[in-house]
Protein backbone atom coordinates (compact mmCIF):
# COMPACT_ATOMS: atom_id res chain seq x y z
CA UNK A 1 0.00 0.00 0.00
CA UNK A 2 3.06 2.42 0.64
CA UNK A 3 4.56 1.59 -2.64
CA UNK A 4 1.43 2.37 -3.73
CA UNK A 5 0.92 5.49 -2.30
CA UNK A 6 4.11 6.55 -3.42
CA UNK A 7 3.35 5.93 -7.27
CA UNK A 8 0.10 8.01 -6.75
CA UNK A 9 2.52 10.96 -5.42
CA UNK A 10 5.15 10.50 -7.87
CA UNK A 11 2.66 10.29 -10.99
CA UNK A 12 0.32 13.30 -9.76
CA UNK A 13 3.30 15.76 -8.96
CA UNK A 14 4.63 15.10 -12.51
CA UNK A 15 0.91 16.02 -14.14
CA UNK A 16 0.34 18.65 -12.09
CA UNK A 17 3.88 20.03 -12.47
CA UNK A 18 3.74 19.27 -16.10
CA UNK A 19 0.23 20.73 -16.50
CA UNK A 20 1.60 23.86 -15.32
CA UNK A 21 4.39 24.50 -17.68
CA UNK A 22 2.61 23.45 -20.45
CA UNK A 23 1.08 27.09 -19.95
CA UNK A 24 4.11 28.39 -18.42
CA UNK A 25 6.94 27.52 -20.73
CA UNK A 26 8.18 29.87 -23.41
CA UNK A 27 8.90 27.85 -26.33
CA UNK A 28 5.70 26.16 -27.53
CA UNK A 29 7.51 23.25 -28.76
CA UNK A 30 8.56 22.68 -24.92
CA UNK A 31 5.16 23.46 -24.04
CA UNK A 32 3.84 20.27 -26.19
CA UNK A 33 6.44 18.08 -25.10
CA UNK A 34 5.07 19.21 -21.76
CA UNK A 35 1.41 17.86 -22.74
CA UNK A 36 2.58 14.52 -23.81
CA UNK A 37 4.51 14.18 -20.19
CA UNK A 38 1.32 15.52 -18.76
CA UNK A 39 -0.88 13.11 -20.64
CA UNK A 40 1.49 9.78 -19.96
CA UNK A 41 1.49 10.33 -16.26
CA UNK A 42 -2.32 10.92 -16.06
CA UNK A 43 -2.64 7.47 -17.81
CA UNK A 44 -0.27 6.16 -15.71
CA UNK A 45 -3.03 7.25 -12.56
CA UNK A 46 -5.64 5.37 -15.08
CA UNK A 47 -3.52 2.22 -14.48
CA UNK A 48 -3.08 2.71 -10.89
CA UNK A 49 -6.94 2.36 -10.29
CA UNK A 50 -7.29 -0.63 -12.57
CA UNK A 51 -8.68 1.18 -15.94
CA UNK A 52 -6.09 -0.02 -17.80
CA UNK A 53 -7.39 -0.14 -20.71
CA UNK A 54 -8.46 3.74 -20.59
CA UNK A 55 -5.05 4.06 -19.61
CA UNK A 56 -3.35 2.33 -22.89
CA UNK A 57 -5.85 4.04 -24.91
CA UNK A 58 -5.22 7.64 -23.93
CA UNK A 59 -1.59 6.53 -24.56
CA UNK A 60 -2.18 5.46 -28.34
CA UNK A 61 -5.01 7.89 -29.10
CA UNK A 62 -3.88 11.22 -27.00
CA UNK A 63 -0.13 10.67 -26.94
CA UNK A 64 0.58 8.25 -30.22
CA UNK A 65 -1.68 10.21 -32.87
CA UNK A 66 -3.05 13.24 -31.75
CA UNK A 67 0.40 15.23 -29.90
CA UNK A 68 2.47 14.04 -32.54
CA UNK A 69 -0.35 15.79 -35.26
CA UNK A 70 0.04 19.11 -32.14
CA UNK A 71 3.67 18.50 -32.04
CA UNK A 72 4.02 18.32 -36.35
CA UNK A 73 2.00 21.97 -36.67
CA UNK A 74 3.83 23.85 -33.37
CA UNK A 75 7.21 23.00 -35.14
CA UNK A 76 6.35 24.54 -38.29
CA UNK A 77 4.97 27.53 -36.84
CA UNK A 78 7.61 30.56 -36.86
CA UNK A 79 7.29 30.26 -32.72
CA UNK A 80 9.86 33.76 -32.44
CA UNK A 81 7.91 35.57 -34.37
CA UNK A 82 4.43 35.01 -32.98
CA UNK A 83 5.85 35.13 -29.35
CA UNK A 84 7.03 39.10 -30.93
CA UNK A 85 3.42 39.52 -31.99
CA UNK A 86 1.50 38.57 -29.23
CA UNK A 87 3.16 39.37 -26.03
CA UNK A 88 6.02 41.71 -26.63
CA UNK A 89 3.80 44.32 -28.35
CA UNK A 90 1.51 46.39 -26.24
CA UNK A 91 -0.71 47.48 -29.71
CA UNK A 92 -2.25 43.59 -30.03
CA UNK A 93 -2.44 42.96 -26.39
CA UNK A 94 -6.48 43.02 -26.85
CA UNK A 95 -6.85 39.61 -26.76
CA UNK A 96 -6.03 39.39 -23.33
CA UNK A 97 -9.55 41.01 -21.55
CA UNK A 98 -10.98 38.45 -23.82
CA UNK A 99 -8.84 35.10 -23.09
CA UNK A 100 -9.48 36.02 -19.37
CA UNK A 101 -13.03 36.56 -19.71
CA UNK A 102 -13.23 32.90 -21.34
CA UNK A 103 -11.02 30.92 -19.18
CA UNK A 104 -13.03 32.26 -15.78
CA UNK A 105 -16.28 30.64 -17.79
CA UNK A 106 -14.02 27.65 -18.31
CA UNK A 107 -12.74 27.60 -14.44
CA UNK A 108 -16.53 27.60 -13.52
CA UNK A 109 -17.82 24.87 -15.47
CA UNK A 110 -15.16 22.68 -14.53
CA UNK A 111 -16.09 23.63 -10.78
CA UNK A 112 -19.93 22.77 -11.12
CA UNK A 113 -18.45 19.57 -12.78
CA UNK A 114 -16.25 18.50 -10.61
CA UNK A 115 -18.43 19.43 -7.42
CA UNK A 116 -21.32 17.50 -9.04
CA UNK A 117 -18.67 14.17 -9.05
CA UNK A 118 -19.58 11.22 -6.98
CA UNK A 119 -16.44 9.14 -6.13
CA UNK A 120 -16.21 5.58 -5.64
CA UNK A 121 -15.14 5.37 -1.47
CA UNK A 122 -12.38 2.17 -2.46
CA UNK A 123 -10.74 3.94 -5.51
CA UNK A 124 -7.25 2.36 -4.80
CA UNK A 125 -7.88 -0.80 -3.27
CA UNK A 126 -9.81 -2.18 -7.04
CA UNK A 127 -6.33 -1.53 -8.01
CA UNK A 128 -5.53 -4.75 -10.05
CA UNK A 129 -3.60 -5.16 -13.28
CA UNK A 130 -2.92 -8.96 -13.02
CA UNK A 131 -5.28 -11.41 -14.93
CA UNK A 132 -8.61 -12.03 -13.32
CA UNK A 133 -12.04 -13.65 -14.02
CA UNK A 134 -13.50 -10.68 -16.23
CA UNK A 135 -11.43 -7.96 -17.00
CA UNK A 136 -11.93 -4.20 -17.93
CA UNK A 137 -11.57 -4.69 -21.46
CA UNK A 138 -14.39 -7.19 -21.30
CA UNK A 139 -16.89 -5.52 -19.07
CA UNK A 140 -16.31 -2.16 -20.88
CA UNK A 141 -16.98 -4.31 -24.23
CA UNK A 142 -20.09 -5.83 -23.31
CA UNK A 143 -21.81 -2.67 -22.85
CA UNK A 144 -20.12 -0.47 -24.89
CA UNK A 145 -21.73 -2.19 -28.10
CA UNK A 146 -25.29 -2.88 -26.44
CA UNK A 147 -26.34 -0.38 -24.11
CA UNK A 148 -24.34 2.75 -25.19
CA UNK A 149 -24.14 1.54 -28.83
CA UNK A 150 -26.34 4.53 -29.54
CA UNK A 151 -24.10 7.08 -27.84
CA UNK A 152 -21.13 5.26 -29.13
CA UNK A 153 -22.36 5.69 -33.03
CA UNK A 154 -23.10 9.49 -32.59
CA UNK A 155 -19.58 10.19 -30.89
CA UNK A 156 -18.25 8.73 -33.69
CA UNK A 157 -20.34 10.65 -36.45
CA UNK A 158 -19.50 13.76 -34.74
CA UNK A 159 -15.63 12.76 -34.85
CA UNK A 160 -16.77 12.07 -38.39
CA UNK A 161 -18.32 15.37 -39.29
CA UNK A 162 -15.22 17.04 -37.71
CA UNK A 163 -12.94 15.18 -39.87
CA UNK A 164 -15.11 16.34 -43.14
CA UNK A 165 -15.33 19.77 -42.36
CA UNK A 166 -11.58 19.75 -41.53
CA UNK A 167 -10.88 18.22 -45.67
CA UNK A 168 -13.56 20.90 -47.05
CA UNK A 169 -11.76 23.84 -45.33
CA UNK A 170 -8.22 23.25 -45.96
CA UNK A 171 -9.15 21.39 -49.58
CA UNK A 172 -7.82 23.32 -52.66
CA UNK A 173 -8.11 22.18 -55.92
CA UNK A 174 -4.95 23.01 -57.85
CA UNK A 175 -4.60 23.37 -61.88
CA UNK A 176 -2.01 21.85 -63.52
CA UNK A 177 -1.08 18.94 -61.23
CA UNK A 178 0.75 16.27 -62.77
CA UNK A 179 -0.42 12.56 -60.93
CA UNK A 180 0.77 8.95 -61.70
CA UNK A 181 -1.68 6.25 -62.86
CA UNK A 182 -0.33 2.89 -61.59
CA UNK A 183 -2.98 1.21 -63.84
CA UNK A 184 -1.78 3.19 -66.62
CA UNK A 185 2.24 2.38 -66.29
CA UNK A 186 1.48 -1.32 -65.27
CA UNK A 187 -0.78 -1.65 -68.82
CA UNK A 188 1.54 0.50 -71.41
CA UNK A 189 3.03 -1.84 -73.91
CA UNK A 190 6.05 -1.72 -75.79
CA UNK A 191 4.05 -0.54 -79.04
CA UNK A 192 2.56 2.14 -77.52
CA UNK A 193 6.26 3.81 -76.27
CA UNK A 194 8.28 2.76 -78.48
CA UNK A 195 9.06 3.66 -82.62
CA UNK A 196 11.38 2.97 -84.71
CA UNK A 197 11.69 5.79 -87.74
CA UNK A 198 14.22 6.15 -90.35
CA UNK A 199 15.84 9.08 -89.89
CA UNK A 200 17.02 10.67 -92.94
CA UNK A 201 20.27 12.47 -92.54
CA UNK A 202 20.47 15.81 -91.95
CA UNK A 203 17.40 16.70 -91.75
CA UNK A 204 16.44 14.61 -88.31
CA UNK A 205 12.59 13.84 -87.35
CA UNK A 206 9.57 15.81 -85.52
CA UNK A 207 8.94 13.61 -82.41
CA UNK A 208 5.31 15.20 -81.33
CA UNK A 209 5.68 15.19 -77.00
CA UNK B 1 13.86 -4.90 4.20
CA UNK B 2 10.73 -6.99 2.27
CA UNK B 3 10.99 -4.47 -0.05
CA UNK B 4 14.03 -4.45 -0.52
CA UNK B 5 14.22 -7.62 -1.32
CA UNK B 6 11.37 -7.26 -3.86
CA UNK B 7 13.18 -5.02 -5.59
CA UNK B 8 15.96 -7.05 -5.93
CA UNK B 9 14.30 -9.65 -7.37
CA UNK B 10 12.51 -7.93 -10.34
CA UNK B 11 15.67 -5.99 -10.95
CA UNK B 12 17.52 -9.64 -11.21
CA UNK B 13 14.33 -10.55 -13.91
CA UNK B 14 14.61 -7.38 -15.65
CA UNK B 15 18.72 -8.08 -16.21
CA UNK B 16 17.87 -12.08 -17.09
CA UNK B 17 15.55 -10.55 -19.91
CA UNK B 18 17.13 -6.94 -20.82
CA UNK B 19 21.14 -8.66 -21.22
CA UNK B 20 19.97 -11.28 -23.64
CA UNK B 21 18.00 -8.46 -25.49
CA UNK B 22 21.16 -6.22 -25.40
CA UNK B 23 23.48 -8.94 -26.98
CA UNK B 24 20.71 -10.35 -29.63
CA UNK B 25 20.31 -7.03 -30.82
CA UNK B 26 24.56 -6.56 -31.32
CA UNK B 27 24.30 -10.27 -32.47
CA UNK B 28 21.02 -9.23 -34.93
CA UNK B 29 22.91 -6.03 -36.60
CA UNK B 30 25.73 -8.82 -37.48
CA UNK B 31 23.04 -11.30 -38.87
CA UNK B 32 21.70 -8.55 -40.97
CA UNK B 33 25.12 -6.89 -42.61
CA UNK B 34 25.91 -10.92 -43.67
CA UNK B 35 22.66 -11.80 -45.18
CA UNK B 36 22.79 -8.65 -46.96
CA UNK B 37 26.52 -9.15 -47.91
CA UNK B 38 25.43 -12.82 -49.04
CA UNK B 39 22.58 -11.40 -51.43
CA UNK B 40 25.08 -9.03 -53.09
CA UNK B 41 27.70 -12.24 -53.28
CA UNK B 42 29.95 -10.56 -50.94
CA UNK B 43 31.44 -11.39 -47.75
CA UNK B 44 30.36 -8.72 -44.76
CA UNK B 45 31.89 -8.50 -41.74
CA UNK B 46 33.89 -11.60 -41.23
CA UNK B 47 37.29 -10.64 -39.97
CA UNK B 48 36.67 -9.51 -36.00
CA UNK B 49 35.97 -12.74 -34.29
CA UNK B 50 34.99 -16.43 -35.31
CA UNK B 51 33.15 -15.54 -38.63
CA UNK B 52 33.26 -11.85 -37.88
CA UNK B 53 31.18 -12.42 -34.71
CA UNK B 54 32.27 -9.81 -32.40
CA UNK B 55 31.89 -7.07 -35.44
CA UNK B 56 29.06 -5.30 -33.00
CA UNK B 57 31.02 -5.16 -30.20
CA UNK B 58 33.70 -3.62 -31.85
CA UNK B 59 31.79 -0.86 -33.11
CA UNK B 60 30.58 -0.49 -29.80
CA UNK B 61 33.53 -0.31 -27.98
CA UNK B 62 34.22 2.34 -30.90
CA UNK B 63 30.92 4.45 -30.95
CA UNK B 64 31.91 4.63 -26.75
CA UNK B 65 35.10 6.09 -27.28
CA UNK B 66 34.26 8.91 -29.79
CA UNK B 67 33.84 12.47 -28.83
CA UNK B 68 30.05 13.43 -28.77
CA UNK B 69 29.59 16.66 -30.61
CA UNK B 70 26.53 18.62 -29.70
CA UNK B 71 25.52 21.26 -32.07
CA UNK B 72 26.16 24.83 -30.94
CA UNK B 73 22.55 25.93 -32.02
CA UNK B 74 20.81 22.87 -30.83
CA UNK B 75 18.09 22.62 -27.87
CA UNK B 76 20.83 20.55 -25.78
CA UNK B 77 18.43 19.23 -23.27
CA UNK B 78 16.24 17.63 -26.06
CA UNK B 79 18.84 16.67 -28.12
CA UNK B 80 19.92 14.41 -25.54
CA UNK B 81 16.84 13.27 -24.29
CA UNK B 82 16.06 12.17 -27.61
CA UNK B 83 17.82 8.92 -28.36
CA UNK B 84 17.62 8.22 -24.61
CA UNK B 85 13.69 8.03 -25.10
CA UNK B 86 14.30 5.62 -28.50
CA UNK B 87 16.49 3.24 -26.96
CA UNK B 88 14.19 2.97 -23.26
CA UNK B 89 10.83 2.58 -25.21
CA UNK B 90 12.48 -0.24 -27.56
CA UNK B 91 13.90 -1.98 -24.23
CA UNK B 92 10.37 -1.66 -22.38
CA UNK B 93 8.24 -3.00 -24.37
CA UNK B 94 10.09 -6.55 -24.12
CA UNK B 95 8.11 -6.80 -20.63
CA UNK B 96 5.33 -8.40 -21.77
CA UNK B 97 6.44 -10.83 -24.07
CA UNK B 98 5.99 -14.29 -23.06
CA UNK B 99 8.73 -16.94 -23.55
CA UNK B 100 6.70 -19.62 -22.15
CA UNK B 101 3.54 -20.90 -20.08
CA UNK B 102 4.32 -18.87 -17.23
CA UNK B 103 7.85 -16.95 -18.79
CA UNK B 104 6.74 -13.88 -18.96
CA UNK B 105 7.92 -10.23 -17.03
CA UNK B 106 4.49 -9.20 -16.78
CA UNK B 107 1.38 -11.29 -17.32
CA UNK B 108 -0.74 -7.85 -18.05
CA UNK B 109 -4.34 -7.91 -19.49
CA UNK B 110 -3.79 -5.41 -22.19
CA UNK B 111 -0.77 -6.93 -23.06
CA UNK B 112 -0.59 -6.15 -26.88
CA UNK B 113 -2.12 -2.59 -26.00
CA UNK B 114 0.66 -1.61 -24.13
CA UNK B 115 2.80 -3.18 -27.20
CA UNK B 116 1.15 -1.04 -29.52
CA UNK B 117 1.29 2.38 -27.40
CA UNK B 118 4.93 1.53 -26.64
CA UNK B 119 5.54 1.19 -30.43
CA UNK B 120 3.29 4.24 -30.86
CA UNK B 121 5.57 6.44 -28.52
CA UNK B 122 8.62 5.47 -30.59
CA UNK B 123 7.98 8.73 -33.04
CA UNK B 124 8.79 10.51 -30.30
CA UNK B 125 12.48 9.69 -30.08
CA UNK B 126 12.71 10.25 -34.02
CA UNK B 127 10.83 13.76 -33.71
CA UNK B 128 12.75 14.93 -30.66
CA UNK B 129 16.01 14.25 -32.47
CA UNK B 130 15.05 15.98 -35.46
CA UNK B 131 13.79 18.86 -33.94
CA UNK B 132 16.44 19.70 -31.53
CA UNK B 133 19.34 19.35 -34.07
CA UNK B 134 18.03 22.60 -35.50
CA UNK B 135 19.15 22.02 -38.90
CA UNK B 136 17.05 21.58 -42.40
CA UNK B 137 18.71 17.43 -42.92
CA UNK B 138 16.77 15.94 -39.65
CA UNK B 139 14.45 17.69 -39.74
CA UNK B 140 12.89 16.73 -42.81
CA UNK B 141 13.53 13.37 -42.02
CA UNK B 142 12.02 13.69 -38.31
CA UNK B 143 8.80 15.30 -40.47
CA UNK B 144 9.02 12.01 -42.35
CA UNK B 145 8.91 9.52 -40.66
CA UNK B 146 6.45 11.04 -38.35
CA UNK B 147 3.96 10.98 -41.04
CA UNK B 148 4.82 7.49 -41.96
CA UNK B 149 5.63 5.99 -38.68
CA UNK B 150 1.71 7.45 -38.04
CA UNK B 151 -0.09 5.96 -41.05
CA UNK B 152 1.25 2.61 -40.83
CA UNK B 153 0.22 2.26 -37.21
CA UNK B 154 -3.27 2.49 -38.04
CA UNK B 155 -3.42 -0.76 -40.66
CA UNK B 156 -1.05 -2.64 -37.62
CA UNK B 157 -3.80 -1.49 -35.39
CA UNK B 158 -6.51 -3.23 -37.36
CA UNK B 159 -4.49 -5.97 -38.04
CA UNK B 160 -4.39 -6.64 -34.47
CA UNK B 161 -8.22 -6.72 -34.28
CA UNK B 162 -8.23 -9.28 -36.83
CA UNK B 163 -6.55 -11.51 -34.28
CA UNK B 164 -8.04 -9.91 -31.23
CA UNK B 165 -11.52 -11.53 -33.20
CA UNK B 166 -10.22 -14.69 -33.04
CA UNK B 167 -8.68 -14.74 -29.58
CA UNK B 168 -10.93 -12.94 -27.46
CA UNK B 169 -8.13 -11.57 -24.98
CA UNK B 170 -5.76 -8.40 -25.19
CA UNK B 171 -3.40 -10.87 -23.26
CA UNK B 172 -0.31 -12.39 -25.28
CA UNK B 173 0.08 -15.21 -23.36
CA UNK B 174 -4.06 -16.42 -24.18
CA UNK B 175 -3.13 -14.85 -28.58
CA UNK B 176 -0.48 -17.76 -27.81
CA UNK B 177 -2.43 -20.58 -26.35
CA UNK B 178 -5.54 -19.63 -28.75
CA UNK B 179 -3.30 -20.70 -31.20
CA UNK B 180 -2.66 -24.68 -30.60
CA UNK B 181 -4.79 -25.94 -33.23
CA UNK B 182 -3.44 -23.65 -35.72
CA UNK B 183 -1.33 -20.74 -36.32
CA UNK B 184 -3.28 -17.62 -37.19
CA UNK B 185 -1.14 -17.28 -40.17
CA UNK B 186 -3.10 -19.59 -42.28
CA UNK B 187 -6.77 -18.46 -41.69
CA UNK B 188 -5.17 -14.67 -41.54
CA UNK B 189 -2.48 -15.17 -44.01
CA UNK B 190 -2.93 -11.92 -45.84
CA UNK B 191 -2.81 -10.10 -43.03
CA UNK B 192 0.32 -11.44 -42.17
CA UNK B 193 1.82 -10.15 -45.40
CA UNK B 194 0.22 -6.44 -44.32
CA UNK B 195 1.67 -6.80 -41.10
CA UNK B 196 5.13 -8.00 -42.58
CA UNK B 197 5.26 -4.61 -44.35
CA UNK B 198 3.52 -2.71 -42.17
CA UNK B 199 6.14 -3.29 -39.91
CA UNK B 200 9.04 -2.80 -42.36
CA UNK B 201 7.83 0.82 -42.29
CA UNK B 202 6.85 0.96 -38.99
CA UNK B 203 10.76 0.38 -37.94
CA UNK B 204 11.91 2.43 -40.87
CA UNK B 205 13.65 -0.56 -42.78
CA UNK B 206 14.31 -0.54 -46.14
CA UNK B 207 11.98 -0.57 -48.91
CA UNK B 208 10.55 2.00 -46.70
CA UNK B 209 13.65 3.95 -44.93
CA UNK B 210 12.69 7.17 -46.26
CA UNK B 211 13.49 8.85 -43.03
CA UNK B 212 16.97 8.55 -43.23
CA UNK B 213 17.28 7.97 -47.27
CA UNK B 214 20.95 8.79 -47.31
CA UNK B 215 20.60 9.88 -51.05
CA UNK B 216 18.31 12.25 -49.79
CA UNK B 217 18.72 13.35 -46.36
CA UNK B 218 22.59 12.60 -45.35
CA UNK B 219 21.32 10.18 -42.16
CA UNK B 220 17.56 11.86 -42.03
CA UNK B 221 16.89 12.60 -38.10
CA UNK B 222 20.37 11.08 -37.16
CA UNK B 223 22.63 13.01 -39.22
CA UNK B 224 23.86 15.45 -36.38
CA UNK B 225 24.31 12.71 -33.74
CA UNK B 226 27.80 11.04 -33.22
CA UNK B 227 29.36 8.51 -30.56
CA UNK B 228 27.48 7.00 -28.10
CA UNK B 229 24.18 9.04 -28.85
CA UNK B 230 24.42 7.39 -32.64
CA UNK B 231 24.79 4.08 -31.55
CA UNK B 232 22.08 4.28 -28.87
CA UNK B 233 19.42 5.43 -32.12
CA UNK B 234 21.12 2.40 -33.86
CA UNK B 235 20.45 -0.24 -30.91
CA UNK B 236 16.92 1.37 -30.68
CA UNK B 237 16.06 0.70 -33.98
CA UNK B 238 17.30 -2.77 -33.22
CA UNK B 239 15.70 -3.53 -30.44
CA UNK B 240 12.78 -2.14 -32.12
CA UNK B 241 13.13 -4.47 -35.14
CA UNK B 242 13.18 -7.57 -32.89
CA UNK B 243 9.90 -6.72 -30.62
CA UNK B 244 8.17 -6.52 -34.62
CA UNK B 245 9.77 -9.33 -35.06
CA UNK B 246 8.57 -11.35 -32.12
CA UNK B 247 5.07 -9.25 -32.30
CA UNK B 248 4.29 -10.88 -35.72
CA UNK B 249 5.59 -14.50 -33.90
CA UNK B 250 3.62 -14.20 -31.18
CA UNK B 251 0.50 -12.79 -33.79
CA UNK B 252 0.92 -15.05 -36.53
CA UNK B 253 3.97 -17.89 -35.61
CA UNK B 254 1.80 -19.32 -32.46
CA UNK B 255 4.72 -17.76 -30.43
CA UNK B 256 6.58 -20.06 -27.93
CA UNK B 257 4.54 -22.61 -29.26
CA UNK B 258 5.92 -25.89 -31.26
CA UNK B 259 4.99 -26.57 -34.77
CA UNK B 260 4.54 -30.08 -34.52
CA UNK B 261 3.05 -31.20 -30.94
CA UNK B 262 4.59 -34.77 -31.14
CA UNK B 263 7.43 -36.24 -28.61
CA UNK B 264 11.02 -34.89 -29.48
CA UNK B 265 9.65 -31.60 -30.20
CA UNK B 266 7.83 -30.90 -27.22
CA UNK B 267 11.15 -31.53 -24.80
CA UNK B 268 12.70 -28.02 -26.87
CA UNK B 269 11.49 -25.44 -24.39
CA UNK B 270 9.71 -22.75 -25.44
CA UNK B 271 12.05 -19.53 -25.71
CA UNK B 272 14.38 -21.91 -28.38
CA UNK B 273 10.60 -21.75 -30.44
CA UNK B 274 10.30 -18.10 -30.04
CA UNK B 275 13.55 -17.08 -30.63
CA UNK B 276 13.80 -19.18 -33.69
CA UNK B 277 10.57 -17.54 -35.36
CA UNK B 278 12.43 -14.13 -34.56
CA UNK B 279 15.32 -15.45 -36.40
CA UNK B 280 12.98 -16.34 -38.98
CA UNK B 281 11.40 -13.25 -39.45
CA UNK B 282 14.22 -10.84 -38.92
CA UNK B 283 16.16 -13.12 -42.09
CA UNK B 284 13.51 -12.17 -44.14
CA UNK B 285 13.64 -8.12 -43.03
CA UNK B 286 17.30 -8.54 -44.14
CA UNK B 287 16.61 -10.37 -47.52
CA UNK B 288 13.82 -7.71 -48.17
CA UNK B 289 16.30 -4.73 -47.66
CA UNK B 290 19.04 -6.40 -49.96
CA UNK B 291 16.57 -7.31 -52.92
CA UNK B 292 13.85 -4.19 -53.06
CA UNK B 293 14.61 -0.76 -54.03
CA UNK B 294 13.31 2.51 -51.93
CA UNK B 295 10.15 3.32 -52.32
CA UNK B 296 8.98 6.99 -53.29
CA UNK B 297 6.95 8.80 -50.62
CA UNK B 298 4.01 9.25 -52.15
CA UNK B 299 3.86 5.73 -53.01
CA UNK B 300 4.59 5.39 -49.72
CA UNK B 301 1.57 7.23 -48.20
CA UNK B 302 -0.51 5.74 -51.01
CA UNK B 303 0.44 2.20 -49.66
CA UNK B 304 -0.46 3.14 -46.23
CA UNK B 305 -3.88 4.79 -46.66
CA UNK B 306 -5.28 3.85 -49.82
CA UNK B 307 -4.39 -0.22 -49.85
CA UNK B 308 -3.67 -0.91 -46.68
CA UNK B 309 -5.98 0.57 -44.73
CA UNK B 310 -9.13 -0.84 -46.58
CA UNK B 311 -7.67 -4.30 -47.22
CA UNK B 312 -7.00 -4.51 -43.53
CA UNK B 313 -10.68 -3.03 -42.55
CA UNK B 314 -12.45 -5.21 -45.17
CA UNK B 315 -10.83 -8.52 -43.81
CA UNK B 316 -11.61 -7.24 -40.10
CA UNK B 317 -15.55 -7.10 -41.47
CA UNK B 318 -14.55 -10.38 -43.03
CA UNK B 319 -13.41 -12.12 -40.20
CA UNK B 320 -16.30 -11.04 -37.66
CA UNK B 321 -18.81 -12.44 -39.96
CA UNK B 322 -17.18 -15.62 -40.23
CA UNK B 323 -17.05 -15.97 -37.04
CA UNK B 324 -20.69 -14.85 -36.04
CA UNK B 325 -21.82 -17.06 -38.67
CA UNK B 326 -20.44 -20.32 -37.74
CA UNK B 327 -21.30 -19.41 -34.01
CA UNK B 328 -17.30 -19.77 -33.62
CA UNK B 329 -16.76 -16.09 -31.60
CA UNK B 330 -14.76 -16.85 -28.46
CA UNK B 331 -16.16 -16.75 -25.04
CA UNK B 332 -15.24 -15.08 -21.97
Amino acid sequence: MIAHAIFFYVFSIIAVISAIMVTVSKNTVHSVFFLILDFISISCLFIMIGAEFLGMIMLIVYVGAVAVLFLFVVMMLNVAQQKNQWFVSEANSGHIPVGLLISAIIFCELIIVIGGWKYKPDLFETGNLITNEISNTHSLGQVLYTDYIHIFQISGMILLIAMIGAIVLTFRKREGVKTQSYLKQISRERSEGVEVLEVASNKGVKIDD
Amino acid sequence: MEYVNIIFQEVYKILFLLVPVLVSVAMIVWLDRRVWAFVQKRQGPNVVGPFGLLQSLADALKYIFKEIIIPASSNKIIFIIAPIITMTLALIAWAVIPFGVNQVLADINVGILYIFAVSSLGVYGIIMGGWASNSKYPFLGAIRSAAQMVSYEVSIGIIIINVLLCVGSLNLNDIVIAQKDMWFVIPLFPMFIIFFISALAETNRPPFDLPEAEAELVAGYQTEYSGMMYAMFWLGEYANILLMCALGSILFLGGWLSPIDLYPFDLIPGAIWLIFKILLLFILFALVKAIVPRYRYDQLMRLGWKIFLPLSLTYVVLTASYLFYFNLLPTI
